[in-house]
């Protein structure tokens, strides 16, 4: 067993910052303010916490764009917002705030909403440690990746882009330190899109590549 | 002990129960304090007859202390409680000096325990001061708030700030019910428990002994409303939904809840109720007594529909009970509740008794559709709400508050 996988698990827990926004005015004024983790756990968090309309709004600024502000041109716009193409939360936020701030400029007025309806931004502390668990071939991965708990995919496939090898998830980096013998599966995975999905989806999705790989 | 754990691994499955063991492993030995003002009754006593000893099943030395106070204590702990949910009552001084003195008197009782716990959990207003009497404490001191103060009455809620703004930490059910404070706010929403009497499975001959006991009719529909009877529960309004819809549908309709014979205004929205059912035979107002588990999990079973159609929430653990028990849910647009119901997927918002009865008309209708948001709510229950989820939140947040506070938490082996 030369180069395993060593099976990380992590779990993420919500902080609340105080600050909020009840226009769209504020809302550009804080998202240049709020800490990283702020940006991250409002385009992540959604996949590990309650949530039911993520499919159709996968980061928290489109659905609060939607259903509080109910500007259907700004939530397009914000939804589509791909955070994986950013190595870091600094670029997403340039991202986050040329949209916001876009969509400024083409009104007089900036849309409000009532009180209970303000956007709370919320920031993440993630603790991630070892499971004991390594897979020590390519093939093995197939039987165990069902047995992964929603915090290790979260942490190997979502995560794992923010870290080096950056934009990567981490089984895709693993298989291709075999020499090009596993190419075709890690351009599988990668291929998997995680944005508009759960992570019971996405487990579910590794599991069928896997098999159709080793199994035909 | 262990097997108070492995109990809930048929329910959430053996990643769920993996994941806690190894997240509690860097935790193990540490000695635990929860500290509330009750051992029965309340959802709080509720949570920790649960939490605590799950909490030891993964070794974590883990205890439960109850404050003891005169009635003018819990008096005026209640009018705080009143107050910082928005209404707008002075609480007389000598009432906040008996406050603080109660809390000196308790902390002199408990003092070797809080002194050396590595964490201590303070539920609620009722023992915050503790903190306070605690000079050269050597663990994380942590306030727990299971109340929304988004909107308090000002003057209370800066008085208990004083006593809570040194804590290390505070945890929140939701961002909306937090006030800031200079420390980490975590949010953690509360959660129930599936294997309580209030939610576990019951026997088929239990539930048909539930239609005998209470005069209802298996034949004709059953929706439900369980909670105190309090104007911000709205009942005259599910009422008023009961009446639209019934003149489409036959319809049977349980108002159920528990009701303390010192509340005044408790007594006073019972009298409305009754006022307003009439001469109805098909509307049931029940008032059980507050340890009447069993009774509400059937109640809410043989319903098709479960309502609470609150003008005001706190999280409403009474959507997650009936959700769990595969029921869509009518809910107010409010608090806690928009975080469960989603329309068209678990049961749908609603504002008005016109919404009410449109939806419970609309959900009669289409059975299939109602079968399937309830096999979903129940499922959404099992993914978010259930006290496995919780305690992993607690978990986290204890290796959090122990550990350096950034961003990312990397432990070792």
């Amino acid at each position: 067993m030369e180069n395993p996988f060593i099976v990380r698990d992590c779990a993420l827990i919500a902080i609340a910052t105080g600050l909020r926004a009840q226009n769209l005015r504020e809302l550009s004024n804080r998202i240049r303010e709020v800490p990283p983790a702020c940006i991250y756990y409002h385009f992540w968090g959604g996949l590990l916490r309650a949530k039911f309309d993520d499919p159709e709004f996968p980061n928290d600024f489109a659905s609060w764009a939607q259903h509080s502000l109910h500007d259907k041109r700004l939530a397009e716009r914000l939804a589509i917002i791909n955070p994986l193409e950013f190595e870091n939360m600094e670029g997403l936020r340039r991202e986050l705030l040329e949209v916001v701030d876009e969509r400024l400029d083409e009104l007089d007025i900036p849309p409000w909403v009532e009180t209970d309806q303000q956007f709370h931004f919320i920031r993440t502390q993630i603790v991630v440690f070892d499971t004991g668990m390594q897979v020590p071939y390519p093939r093995e991965l197939m039987g165990r990746i069902q047995s992964f708990s929603l915090g290790s995919i979260f942490y190997h496939f979502i995560d794992a882009r923010r870290r080096p090898p950056y934009k990567i998830d981490d089984f895709s980096a693993w298989l291709e330190t075999f020499d090009g013998r596993y190419a075709d599966l890690a351009r599988s995975i990668q291929a998997i899109d995680p944005y508009f999905t759960n992570l019971h989806v996405l487990q579910s999705e590794l599991k069928d590549i896997l098999d159709r790989h080793f199994q035909g | 002990m262990e097997e108070y754990l492995e109990r809930y691994r048929s329910i959430v499955g053996d990643a769920v129960i993996n994941h806690l063991r190894q997240l509690a492993r860097p935790l193990r030995g540490i000695r635990v304090v929860h500290v509330n003002s009750t051992r029965e009754g309340g959802g709080v006593a509720e949570i920790l007859h649960c939490l605590v000893p799950l909490k030891r099943a993964l070794g974590l030395e883990t205890t439960w202390e109850v404050i003891d106070g005169n009635p003018d204590f819990f008096e005026g702990t209640k009018k705080m409680h009143n107050t910082l949910q928005g209404n707008r009552l002075s609480i007389p001084a000598p009432m906040l000096k008996n406050y603080e003195e109660t809390n000196r008197r308790n902390f002199e009782r408990l003092e070797g325990v809080l002194k050396e716990a590595d964490i201590v959990f303070i539920h609620d207003p009722q023992p915050a001061p503790l903190l306070g009497f605690c000079e050269n404490r050597r663990g994380k001191w942590i306030w727990r708030c299971h109340i929304d103060v988004s909107r308090p009455h000002r003057p209370v809620w800066n008085y208990l700030r004083n006593f809570v703004s040194p804590y290390d930490a505070s945890i929140w059910s939701l961002s909306s019910f937090a006030q800031v404070l200079p420390h980490p706010m975590y949010l953690i929403p509360p959660s129930i428990d599936p294997l309580s009497e209030k939610n576990i499975d019951l026997d088929p001959s239990e539930l048909e002994g539930a239609y005998e006991k209470w005069g209802l009719d298996p034949g004709r529909p059953i929706i439900t409303q369980v909670s105190r009877f309090d104007r911000f529960k709205d009942p005259l309004g599910v009422i008023e939904a009961y009446r639209l819809a019934k003149e489409f549908i036959p319809l049977q309709l349980v108002l159920a809840g528990s009701g303390a014979p010192d509340d005044p205004e408790g007594a006073e929205v019972l009298e409305e109720v009754r006022i307003a059912q009439g001469e109805d035979p098909d509307i049931h107002t029940l008032l059980l007594p507050p340890d009447a588990h069993r009774s509400i999990n059937a109640l809410q079973r043989i319903s098709l529909i479960v309502l609470q159609k609150s003008l005001r929430e706190g999280f409403g653990l009474t959507v997650t009970e009936a959700m769990w028990k595969e029921k869509p849910v009518l809910g107010g647009d409010t608090g806690g509740i928009r975080i469960q119901v989603f329309n068209h997927h678990t049961g749908f918002l609603v504002n008005t008794p016109e919404g009410t009865a449109l939806r419970i008309r609309y959900l009669l209708r289409h059975r299939d559709k109602l079968h399937e948001m309830g096999k979903k709510a129940k499922d959404f229950v099992r993914q978010n709400f259930l006290i496995t989820r919780h305690l992993r939140e607690y978990l986290t947040l204890m290796i959090a508050v122990t550990h350096a506070a950034t961003d990312r938490i990397e432990l070792e082996g």
